[in-house]
């Protein structure tokens, strides 16, 4: 059962490998309310996720589907995609 | 304007028949299409695998196209990017663009490669002899993309 404060996180590609698995229901702290403040809650787990997610590594974070940056809002409900640069066509 | 993330292969030829079908407006195609290399990096490529983010895909590509229709005077576009696995000379991708002189079809064709090389959430893993490998992003892509703002 979601809770009021659920975020939902996708892991992708090179990523999705590195922290092992696709993504997560994440419950978000009071004090976190934008992508910087996540990133570092995150990178606060420490092994793969502090060195994926270390400040000067290359990721990007999309909030509900269009491309962020660290100031970005984060709140309840968001789905949050952190994944590396992109790679196609 | 159409957008498509498919397994399957495309036909050129169709595709272009029918994007400009009963437009008599059109005097102009451009059409560009990216395939696999059989090398990259000096390693052997044998296969190669494409993953996107469903969801933020279609809206990527769309927001690209979009963009391009407002810079230059055209009349349609498509863009097919394939997803799965993939095998040397095989096609990945498909642009095409009708307007009315070359110059905006060329123009515009361009402009949603490079975009899209830098802003849609597609991923490229390459099975080697040595291994399978993740393609790393170029810098050469991003300045690219950075020509088109300047030129704004």
């Amino acid at each position: 059962m979601a809770s009021a404060r659920t975020v939902q996180l996708v892991y992708l590609a090179r990523l999705r490998e590195r922290f092992g698995k696709s993504g997560e229901s994440y419950e978000l702290p009071e004090h976190v309310n934008s992508v910087a403040a996540l990133m570092r809650e995150l990178a606060s787990r420490g092994d793969a996720w502090a060195h994926e997610l270390a400040p000067g590594r290359a990721f990007r974070v999309a909030v509900n589907h269009a491309v962020a940056h660290p100031d970005t809002p984060v709140a309840p409900g968001d789905e949050v995609a952190i994944f590396p640069p992109v790679t196609g066509g | 304007m159409a957008v498509r993330v498919q397994h399957e292969d495309f036909d050129i030829a169709r595709e272009t028949a029918a994007l400009r079908a009963n437009d008599p407006r059109v005097g102009a195609v451009a059409l560009f299409v990216g395939t696999v290399r059989e090398l990259n990096d000096a390693r052997a490529v044998t296969t190669m695998t494409l993953e996107h983010y469903p969801g933020m895909t279609e809206k990527a590509l769309e927001a690209i196209v979009a963009e391009a229709r407002e810079r230059w005077d055209i009349y349609d576009a498509l863009v097919i990017h394939r997803v799965g696995e993939l095998k040397p000379m095989d096609q990945i991708v498909l642009v095409a663009i009708t307007s009315a002189h070359r110059g905006e079809a060329f123009a515009a064709c361009q402009f949603i490669m490079d975009y899209l090389k830098t802003r849609a959430p597609f991923w490229k893993k390459e099975q080697t002899p040595q291994g399978a490998r993740w393609v790393d992003a170029r810098a050469s892509d991003d300045e690219a993309a950075q020509r088109w703002a300047s030129e704004r």
